[in-house]
């Protein structure tokens, strides 16, 4: 499960939202998630006040609901979970439609559905609305190892020459007449996978010579252009947390 | 599957989040000594490889298949630091760029399947190796009995985070025991696949496999003549 990311999610545009600096989206997104998550599962009407704040961030960025729903399936596997839930908690029982289905567990169903769903839209949104190369930068200004910036974007740079490598190794392999089936065609797949590690490994020791001859020492590039984020991005950016910080609040004092 | 926003409470997701930045804190020190200054291209390409090996989907049988997810994998081929960096990366990018992995889970993604995967594995690793001859074909099994028991202890280790952060009521025993027999079976999927494509990297280039490089130390150079070649030198 996870597998099949395919589709990038970027979506250019010239939107506020878009033109927000990566990393004020990311403080605002990461606090944002962190007070759904905090939000007492039994407050309701807050989650929809949230889903509303996000329904707002989609109309501003321009982003269709089509294409947030439709990248909304890597939630898949949690939906199964969190359908499971209601059958296996434990704790007192109620009928629904002649089944016995236990509160505590239709509960928590409720909890990681709504949740879930509402930190992967939010996360469909930034990634919507920032261009990967940003997203880098935004990391590296939030003080994230250089290194691992690094990583990332030799990562990200190469993503999909890796996959293209593969994919043409699928065609290879199907040209020769094979079709997967069961177990035993494991070996098969398994040395695909050795060489293209192999192939992965020897790209990345060609890039490293490339940059060597280009004289680089070791250390992160510097940042180019990328100017520190204005004041007023950063408030604009908080208003979302702030909102939903306002709305959990509320929802834990009326409890 | 990825930890998703709100399956465990707030904090727990940030008590993860400073152990997991802690570790790969570590790692980034650790793998200097694994790679000095090819850490970032070639620690970079490798994570794009665990993340497009990850895609790769194995049939299982009856219409459904699985895939690897690579933590025993990368610490058998590239060492326990630099693997860490390729798993915590390769989580980073799916969450960030995929929304796959809630962005407040990051840090519990990390330390389940990024850090235990990688430590248990390359703990059972070497473990492992100690009780097999020292040539570089052990790496195999070494690596079977490494991802066959990854598996289960990142399992665990979430129930273990269950106990503290869940965020519903299922009670314990069964819990444990579902998540334990369920990957039990994936981590035997995931062994035969890891032992297998370390095989045939072994057999190319066994000097790229970090966890076989001490058993290529042990192997001294021998000249031997085949029986044909003496006979033509004789004749």
């Amino acid at each position: 499960m996870g597998a099949g990311h395919a589709h990038r999610l970027h979506l250019p545009g010239r939107s506020p939202v878009h033109r927000l600096p990566a990393q004020c989206k990311l403080v605002g997104l990461v606090g944002f998630v962190l007070v759904v998550v905090a939000t007492p599962r039994t407050a309701y009407w807050a989650f929809g006040c949230y889903a509303g704040l996000l329904l707002a961030v989609a109309v501003v960025a321009r982003v269709r609901l089509g294409f947030v729903a439709k990248r909304a399936v890597v939630e898949v596997p949690v939906v199964v979970f969190a359908l499971l839930l209601p059958f296996v908690a434990q704790g007192p029982r109620i009928e629904v439609v002649g089944i016995a289905l236990s509160e505590s567990g239709l509960l928590s169903a409720w909890n990681v559905l709504a949740k879930a769903t509402l930190g992967v839209v939010g996360s469909i949104l930034l990634a919507a609305t920032t261009e990967q190369r940003d997203l880098l930068v935004g990391l590296r200004r939030l003080k994230m190892p250089g290194q691992l910036v690094q990583i990332a974007s030799f990562m990200v740079r190469y993503l999909d020459v890796i996959a293209d490598q593969m994919h043409r190794m699928r065609i290879a392999r199907e040209a020769r007449g094979f079709t997967p089936h069961g177990p035993r065609s494991w070996p098969v797949l398994a040395r695909s996978a050795g060489a293209l590690f192999i192939r992965s490994y020897e790209r990345g020791e060609r890039v490293h010579l490339a940059m060597l001859s280009r004289g680089y020492t070791g250390g992160p590039p510097p940042v180019l252009s990328e100017t520190r984020a204005a004041t007023s991005a950063w408030v604009s950016a908080a208003a979302l947390p702030v909102v939903a910080l306002m709305i959990a609040v509320t929802a834990w004092w009326t409890r | 599957m990825h930890v998703p926003d709100g399956f465990l409470d707030a904090p727990t997701s940030v008590a993860t989040g400073v152990a997991a930045t802690a570790v790969v804190g570590l790692a980034l020190r650790g793998a200097r000594r694994e790679l000095d200054d090819r850490t970032a291209p070639l620690t970079g390409l490798v994570a794009a490889f665990v993340f497009a090996v990850q895609m790769l989907n194995f049939p299982v049988g009856a219409g459904t298949s699985g895939h690897l997810l690579g933590g025993a994998l990368a610490a058998v081929l590239l060492g326990p630091w630099t693997a860490i960096l390729c798993m915590t990366v390769v989580l980073l990018v799916q969450a960030l760029f995929f929304a796959d992995g809630g962005i407040t889970a990051l840090g519990t993604n990390v330390t389940l399947m990024g850090i235990v995967t990688v430590v248990v594995g390359w703990a059972v690793f070497r473990l492992v190796l100690r009780f097999l001859p020292k040539r570089p074909s052990s790496a195999v099994p070494a690596a079977f009995a490494a991802a066959l028991l990854s598996v289960p202890a990142s399992a665990l280790s979430f129930v273990a985070l269950y106990v503290v952060g869940g965020t519903a009521d299922i009670p314990l025993a069964p819990l444990t025991v579902a998540m334990l027999g369920w990957h039990v079976l994936i981590g035997l999927g995931e062994a035969v696949i890891t032992a297998l494509t370390v095989g045939s990297v072994i057999a190319v280039r066994p000097d790229l496999v970090h966890g076989a490089r001490p058993l290529l130390a042990a192997r001294d150079l021998t000249i031997r003549q085949s029986p044909v070649a003496s006979k033509e030198a004789a004749s």
